[in-house]
């Protein structure tokens, strides 16, 4: 097996700073929302006691998600031994870092109390899911960094396989807890299912793949390295096929629910009456996330070429933080069922579809969260050779043979 | 010995029987009652009895309840904390109207407790599930798992705090079962309220114990759980519902 050079990007060129300057601003506007909604409260943003998270909770759980499936190609790598996507594993394993760093920022600043993040390091409480993540989370930063060191330092090249399966069984618990931070609201028809952990982990394949491909796409783009045919195109095909296990999930799980008596309402507001969340299940989730991602990736006009693949990684994109609303604040707009076979009306917003509509500051802080992954990335790029120097397809073939 | 004189001795010995016996029994029941500074112990539990069909339609609980607790709002109903509010319930099929008092049902298995990741939502040992106000980040986790829609996030800054009732933006509160009156031997606002100016539905007691009114209704009255499916043993019992 030929050996990978690697190379740190150049990052001199005015296209890079002005890249850190926009991701910069932006950054600079999540952190004035944070402390905007601190210094205020909550009021400030559209959420309420009725829907109490709101896009900040669909940037930060979309980022988490996407962080534990963007190392799926440095496990396929290294656990499964393709030797096709090893030069590709450094970069997945930063990326699982800074999206989870930006998911994790955006998670905290939204809480109520950020102050008090020292509490929630200090005081755990192990029958909570919440508080089971916090070590999930932390000790996904630890092993993500000890499985960089095997790839990066030569002597210990030889460990990278075991540490890579601690990465890879490590994110499979992780994003079995974040599914279960919803599947373990017994009170909540929307959520309140098994399926959601292994669905949440389907998601993470997708999600995590797509952002992988355009921050690789760019990354080669903007550094002038050669990105192959082939190698893309194993990419494309492994995206359409976590694409559609997505889909395979999520009609599972309405079709269990619609064989459910007592579930009929809840999947009449989601797919049928639900007003913004029935749009953006069938227009945001189906058609851009799902169907219109494996036309360009499997359809007869596919081409394969670089547009189309990115066009399907942005529609992943686009139809998973759609995929996430629906889920999060429609799953919360839907009246929690109390009294069956009554109409409920109260002051409280009880029994009626709470309503909610994303602010600025909740906005800018969710987008401020992408940004500081993006920046952190750039940044490492920069820094550390994460980058191998060529992935033309002679290159990487070799790697393979 | 007359007749009279040996029932006035048999009168006798049995009042000094007593007179000596009662300090004991006495005791007894202030072995199970609690001082103010000792910890509250699971020999009790905290419960309310909330007869609906005495529910007139008066809102004297919930008034009670935010005066008593200074739960005051902003004119802002969708982020306004609530802790007691009055539901209107119509049956779907024959248009039956009915109204309740709701709250924080004090379940013996809160699912808020299981979710909270600091441990600041809990539940004393003598059933009051209440919220750490030095331990909790506001992550507003419990607001999601809470079944019944108990719990408000401070979503603006308090003013006009009661020295019983500490509160804070930025963090999650709920019926306390006003445990600083019930600390001090009372009962909670609504209760009191609603047997002052309201339609006497609601009783507060002991649920363990058999002398308490609670307990005898309770054994021979027919009651019911809100979400009684899913098996928390609320300490809120309903009926008429």
């Amino acid at each position: 097996m030929s050996s990978v050079h690697y190379r740190e990007i150049e990052g001199r060129s005015g296209g890079f700073y002005a890249l850190l300057g926009a991701l910069g601003v932006l950054i600079l506007a999540g952190a004035g929302a944070g402390w905007y909604m601190d210094h205020h409260g909550h009021y400030v943003t559209g959420m309420s006691n009725r829907i109490v998270w709101g896009t900040p909770h669909v940037f930060a759980v979309f980022l988490i998600v996407a962080a534990s499936g963007a190392l799926n190609v440095a496990s396929i790598a290294s656990v499964f031994g393709r030797d096709l996507y090893k030069p590709l594993a450094r970069l997945s394993g930063l990326l699982a870092l800074t999206l989870l760093a930006g998911g994790l920022v955006v998670l905290v600043l939204d809480l109520g109390r950020p102050d008090r993040l020292i509490v929630a390091m200090t005081h755990y409480n192990f029958k909570s899911i919440f508080a089971w993540n916090i070590f999930l989370y932390t000790g996904f930063f630890a092993v993500v960094a000890l499985y960089l060191w095997t790839l990066f330092e030569r002597r210990m090249n030889g460990y990278s396989k075991r540490a890579g399966m601690l990465a890879f069984i490590w994110r499979l618990v992780l994003t079995t807890g974040t599914g279960s931070i919803f599947g373990f609201l017994v009170a909540r028809e929307p959520y309140n299912s098994a399926l959601l952990a292994p669905l949440f982990i389907v998601m993470s394949f997708s999600f995590g793949l797509a952002v992988f491909v355009l921050v690789l796409m760019a990354a080669c783009r903007g550094s002038g390295r050669a990105l192959g045919e082939m190698m893309l195109n194993r990419l494309a095909n492994l995206l359409g096929v976590f694409v559609a296990a997505v889909l395979y999930f999520v009609v599972v799980y309405h079709l269990t629910n619609l064989y459910i008596a007592r579930q009929h309402d809840v999947e009449r507001f989601i797919l049928l009456d639900g007003g913004v969340y029935t749009a953006l299940f069938w227009i945001g989730q189906i058609l851009v996330g799902s169907v219109v991602p494996l036309a360009l990736l499997f359809g007869p006009a596919s081409g394969g070429s670089h547009r189309t693949i990115a066009a399907a990684a942005v529609c992943v994109i686009l139809g998973g933080l759609a995929q996430i609303y629906v889920l999060i604040i429609g799953g919360q707009a839907y009246p929690q069922l109390m009294f069956p076979d009554k109409e409920v009306t109260s002051s409280f917003f009880d029994g009626v579809v709470a309503a909610y509509a994303p602010s600025l500051p909740e906005m800018a802080l969710g987008v401020g969260g992408v940004a500081l992954a993006l920046a952190l990335t750039a940044v490492a790029l920069k820094v550390l050779p994460f980058l191998p120097q060529s992935l033309a397809d002679g290159d990487a073939e070799s790697v393979g043979a | 010995m007359s007749p009279d004189r040996r029932r006035f001795l048999g009168w006798g010995a049995a009042a000094a029987a007593g007179a000596a016996l009662a300090p004991a029994f006495r005791l007894i029941e202030l072995a199970q009652a609690r001082s103010p500074e000792e910890a509250a112990s699971a020999l009790q539990r905290w419960g309310l009895l909330i007869d609906i069909t005495k529910c007139a339609d008066c809102d004297v609980c919930v008034t009670a309840c935010h005066e008593e607790n200074g739960v005051t709002g902003h004119g802002r109903p969708e982020t306004d904390a609530q802790w007691i509010r009055q539901v209107r319930l119509r049956d779907k099929r024959t248009g039956y109207a009915q109204t309740l008092p709701l709250m924080c049902q004090h379940c013996e298995h809160p699912p808020c407790v299981d979710v909270c990741p600091t441990g600041a939502s809990f539940r004393r040992a003598d059933g009051i599930v209440l919220v750490d106000k030095h331990t909790c980040i506001g992550c507003r986790y419990c607001v999601m798992a809470c079944p019944y829609g108990a719990r408000s996030f401070i979503h603006e800054a308090v003013s006009g705090q009661k020295a019983d009732v500490p509160r804070g933006k930025g963090m999650v509160e709920s019926c306390t079962l006003c445990v600083h009156r019930v600390d001090r031997g009372e009962t909670p606002a609504c209760v009191e309220a609603c047997n002052r100016d309201g339609g006497k539905a609601m009783v507060f007691g002991d649920l363990n114990d058999p002398s308490a009114e609670i307990y005898r209704r309770l054994r021979s009255e027919p009651s019911t759980q809100v979400r009684a499916d899913l098996a928390l043993n609320t300490g809120v019992r309903y009926q008429g519902l």
